[in-house]
């Protein structure tokens, strides 16, 4: 049994990264569809670090980030972040709705669809994991926000750090083909919903 | 700036002027700035939750919460040299980085952050000088011993002085 994330066993985090291939393979499926381009996928990342390495990964503290955050709750509780750079989430949005003439800014409405995508994918990725475990999940609606990626890091660091020194979050990297836009989604999950996901999946905890 | 010293979060350092201590990009958490001018001790601390009396576990790290990263950083401070009432505050930081819906404690932990951080300087009688807390954007803060300035970089604001 674990109270912490980085108790967690190989067998566990081998579970994980299934669930974070599942989920957020539908989501990568949505995205596709939504920029009608190919979308690769990496291999889900299970990490389990500390506060200060998990925002360098992310590209270091003060790195200019657009996130996406959906809540979950219901009989799982956690967090899906969906992050990008300004000209990623400028490119995406160029694909959907033309380019305007603010070269600099992403303009409000950019903002909006890009909000709108992050829901999206968080859903799918959602449903997928609701599909595979028969867990009832409910969505937040999505919060947006523009900053240094490590203060937007903050309020999952907050929420799922209070306990223990560690952060633990799945992440895939999206990379859509013909435009090369990188995109990120990381998830997060409270110790009790990993344990309960476990036990639904048929692992001994 | 080359040479700061990078407090990372929950976690606090102190030093003498004329060295800068650093702490980046704080969203929610709260980056406490201490400094005695006499002897040019100061400290930072990047304060990531409130209080630690809800974690019964012993092993708790005391400098993730206000109430014992605080009392604990200006203990170091005295052992340092530093004067018993000499000791001043500057805080920055406890932003809601998110417009989650009104009262959902995911919103609210910036500010109970800074509330918390205020009531533990009052308690240990330490006036603060100077704070830019709140709103909806990320901090990086510097602290210059030498002078005491604390610095606050944001995106879309100017580099200000406190």
């Amino acid at each position: 049994m674990f109270e912490n994330y980085d108790e967690l066993n190989e067998i566990q985090i081998d579970m994980l990264r299934e669930i974070g291939n599942i989920g957020a393979g539908n989501a990568a499926t949505a995205l596709a569809t939504i920029l009608d381009e190919k979308v690769d996928m990496s291999v889900p990342s299970v990490r389990i670090t500390g506060f200060d390495e998990a925002v360098e990964n992310l590209g270091g503290a003060e790195s200019l980030t657009v996130a996406v955050l959906v809540n979950f709750s219901g009989d799982a509780h956690g967090m899906i972040m969906f992050l990008l750079n300004v000209e990623d989430a400028k490119g995406i949005m160029d694909i959907l709705v033309g380019e305007d003439e603010s070269d600099e800014e992403l303009s409000e409405m950019k903002i909006s669809g890009i909000k709108e995508i992050g829901n999206i994918l968080a859903s799918s990725y959602v449903n997928a994991i609701s599909a595979l475990t028969g867990l009832t999940i409910e969505v937040s609606v999505p919060y947006v926000a523009i900053d240094m990626v490590g203060a937007l890091m903050s309020v999952p660091i907050i929420e799922f750090g209070a306990i223990g020194d560690k952060l633990m979050f799945i992440e895939e990297n999206f990379l859509g083909e013909t435009n090369d836009l990188k995109s990120n989604m990381i998830m997060f999950a409270e110790i009790n919903t990993l344990k309960v996901i476990m036990q639904k999946l048929g692992l001994e905890i | 700036m080359s040479q700061s010293i990078v407090i990372g979060i929950s976690d606090y350092k102190l030093a003498k002027g004329p060295e800068v201590l650093v702490t980046y990009a704080l969203g929610s958490c709260v980056g406490v700035c201490l400094y005695d001018k006499v002897s040019k001790v100061g400290g930072l601390s990047h304060i990531m939750l409130p209080d630690s009396t809800n974690f019964s576990s012993k092993d708790f790290n005391r400098k993730k919460f206000a109430d014992t990263a605080l009392v604990d950083l200006v203990d170091e401070m005295k052992r340092a040299g530093c004067g018993n009432n000499r000791i001043v505050a500057k805080i920055a930081g406890g932003a809601q980085m998110f417009e989650v819906q009104p009262g959902s404690k995911l919103g609210a932990i910036g500010e109970r952050n800074i509330i918390c951080v205020k009531q533990v300087l009052s308690q240990l009688r330490i006036p603060i000088l100077a704070e830019d807390t709140g709103l909806n954007f990320g901090r990086t803060q510097y602290f210059d011993l030498a002078t005491g300035i604390m610095k606050i970089q944001s995106l879309n604001r100017r580099i200000e002085e406190f």
